[in-house]
């Protein structure tokens, strides 16, 4: 359980940093833009949403930085994050309320399964070594996981939709002339729009987890734990998924946590080359009309998502590894 | 598993210390005995030929200039075609080589020399360095990077070459200094360096003498694996409009196509050319990568290709 504090630990953490950045940089940027930003928006938002700005950005100089910070904390952790520039009226809260399942569903569904059939596919790849897939697994791979997420999208788009006159839609996220419910129509809708978006994500990150998966594999196969089992008369198929893999899976699953970043940041682009309307393309709209408050709030809400699944790579760790779960 | 992780260590011994006399030669034979490792050198050799002299492989000298008809099919005279703006597609594509492959290797080299500053000094010093340093590692590792650039350059505006230069260092030291600080772990108490401690070295010889030539091949392999980073992150940033728009690069020409639907007025070739050259200098820095780790490694290449990054304990 000493593992879990310290992961827990580290969440706050790193929480807590990206918080601070969050507010440390209107502050550090140089010309003041929240000040014109304030002063342009001044009579068009309601004096409240002004008050929150000022303490967003500080801009209000009758406080020190430090009550500034304390205020800012609050607002934050009671998820008071204004309102949005580009939906007046609205909050910047029920914006993200709109975009997040989209980008859980579509990013969240894809990155998952790209881990899953990866780690899958390195395992059997690992396990035959020299076999036929292991022979065209890494050269191929090695070139797929280098490829620029947003261009084999457009890559995608290219051949699924417009060279085939559309078979396949490429913008948004559902038939706009459906209204939204539970019907098939719809739900059949939202996964044809889904589907070349998935498939680029698909395609991008699975290699990475094939290639590692497959190198943690052969270095597990060579313990003598793995040997014993075959003296013992196991099975290849327990050996393999019960001896090797469990530990191979591992290393794969702080990888996994690592490169979520990176996972992220081809996310944003997906979304924006298929107009999907998840928390990446309203981030890059925010950036565009300068709504700096929906714009912070998305940066903390991606953070919050990828630290989250961090935490629960930590937690799958605990559980695969008794090494973890007793004291370090 | 520590086993395994200084059976790794050894296997990496071998490499540096016999190119050290000879230097060079035994790395160039083992690029031309291993397959990946070739191509990708030849890749690499192509884009840097482009970068250095690109007026060799066309006519044109100016080529953001508006100058031919607009969007013109490939022919002779314009080997991929015309942008919508009237511009040379192949030239832009020979000049634009010059900025990614800056981008890779200025970001690649100042990121590894981060890495190896943070890594080593942490793994070396221990104790509440060690500790300090590591969560600031680890916080750099998880914070997502992207979208905090993003946010950064809304509020300072465009960024020039020089900016996404910092930017991109900053952001993309933490998973090398990672890895090496688990194999300077691992080398630290090691005979060799108890006997140059016996000795009576300076630390700084130490490190610079002992420590860093064992780390050889993961140093390259941090240095090839952050210029992969470099190249494709540049390329979505530019792709996106943060980057210099009125500059020449394969990112900036992704981005003018796509803000002129290229895709659907029937001119894929722009997106395609530059999309292709990003996803090959990508391609030529990680098959190298592969490759070394598969030649740095020659004892264990067949049975076991161990990583620094199992070293997670």
């Amino acid at each position: 359980m000493r593992y879990l504090a310290h992961r827990l630990g580290f969440f706050v953490l790193t929480l807590w940093a990206a918080v601070t950045v969050n507010f440390l940089i209107p502050r550090l940027m140089p010309g003041d833009p929240a000040t014109a930003l304030l002063a342009r928006f001044h009579g068009r938002v309601n004096p409240s949403a002004i008050a929150a700005m000022q303490v967003a950005f500080g801009v209000d100089t009758h406080e020190g930085l430090w009550s500034q910070y304390v205020d800012y904390l609050h607002n934050t952790v009671t998820g008071n994050f204004g309102t949005s520039l580009t939906y007046f009226p609205l909050s910047v809260g029920s914006q993200i309320a709109q975009a997040l399942p989209w980008t859980i569903g579509l990013i969240g569904v894809a990155t998952v399964l790209a881990f899953v059939v990866g780690t899958l596919g390195g395992t059997i790849a690992g396990w035959k070594r020299g076999g036929r897939v292991d022979s065209i697994v890494p050269p191929v791979f090695v070139v797929t996981s280098a490829l620029p997420y947003f261009w084999v999208g457009m890559m995608l788009i290219l051949v699924f939709s417009v060279w085939t006159n559309g078979a396949l839609p490429n913008d948004g996220a559902y038939d706009l002339d459906l209204t939204p419910s539970l019907s098939l129509p719809f739900i059949g809708s939202v996964l044809q729009h889904a589907l070349l978006p998935a498939a680029t994500i698909l395609i991008t990150s699975i290699g990475g987890w094939i290639l590692t998966m497959r190198n943690n594999m052969v270095t597990v196969l060579a313990e003598d734990y793995v040997r014993m089992g075959r003296a013992k008369g196991l099975s290849d198929r327990r050996i393999m998924y019960r001896y090797a893999a469990r530990n191979a899976l591992l290393p794969n699953l702080a990888g996994f946590a690592m490169s979520l970043g990176f996972v992220v940041a081809g996310a944003i682009l997906v979304e924006y080359v298929f107009n999907y309307p998840g928390l990446g393309y309203m981030l890059l709209n925010s950036v565009n009309n300068l709504d700096y408050p929906l714009m912070q709030a998305l940066f903390l809400m991606i953070t919050v998502a990828v630290l989250v699944a961090v935490l629960i790579c930590d937690f799958l760790t605990a559980w695969l590894d008794p090494r973890a779960r007793s004291a370090r | 598993m520590s086993a395994t992780i200084l059976a790794g260590a050894t296997g990496t011994t071998e490499l540096p210390q016999r190119s050290r006399r000879r230097p060079g030669s035994g790395l160039w034979a083992a690029v031309r005995g291993n397959r990946k490792a070739t191509v990708g050198a030849l890749l690499l050799l192509v884009f840097v030929v482009f970068a250095a002299v690109p007026q060799l492989f066309t006519p044109v000298d100016d080529p953001n200039a508006h100058q031919f008809e607009l969007m013109l099919p490939p022919s002779s005279e314009h080997l991929l075609g015309t942008t919508a703006f009237g511009q040379d597609i192949w030239a832009q594509l020979v000049y634009g080589t010059r900025e990614s492959l800056v981008i890779a290797l200025v970001v690649g080299g100042l990121a590894t020399v981060l890495s190896v500053l943070v890594g080593v000094s942490a793994a070396y010093l221990g104790g509440a360095a060690d500790s300090l340093l590591s969560a600031v590692t680890d916080v750099f590792l998880v914070v997502p990077t992207f979208p905090l650039i993003i946010v950064i350059a809304a509020y300072a505006g465009q960024g020039g070459l020089p900016v996404i230069i910092a930017v991109l260092v900053a952001t993309g030291w933490s998973y090398g200094a990672r890895q090496l600080r688990a194999q300077a772990l691992s080398l630290r108490n090691r005979d060799f360096l108890e006997s140059a401690r016996v000795r009576g070295e300076r630390r700084s010889y130490i490190i610079v003498r002992e420590v860093l030539p064992t780390m050889t091949s993961l140093i390259l392999a941090t240095f090839l694996g952050s210029a992969v980073y470099a190249v494709l992150t540049a390329a979505g940033l530019q792709f996106i409009g943060l980057g210099d728009e009125s500059g020449l690069s394969w990112g900036t020409m992704l981005h003018w196509a796509q803000s002129n639907s290229a895709l659907y007025t029937g001119q894929p070739l722009w997106v395609v050319a530059p999309g292709l050259c990003v996803a090959l200098l990508g391609a030529s820095f990680a098959l190298l990568n592969y490759a070394f780790d598969e030649i740095s490694n020659p004892a264990l290449r067949p049975v076991r290709r161990p990583r620094a990054k199992r070293a997670r304990s």
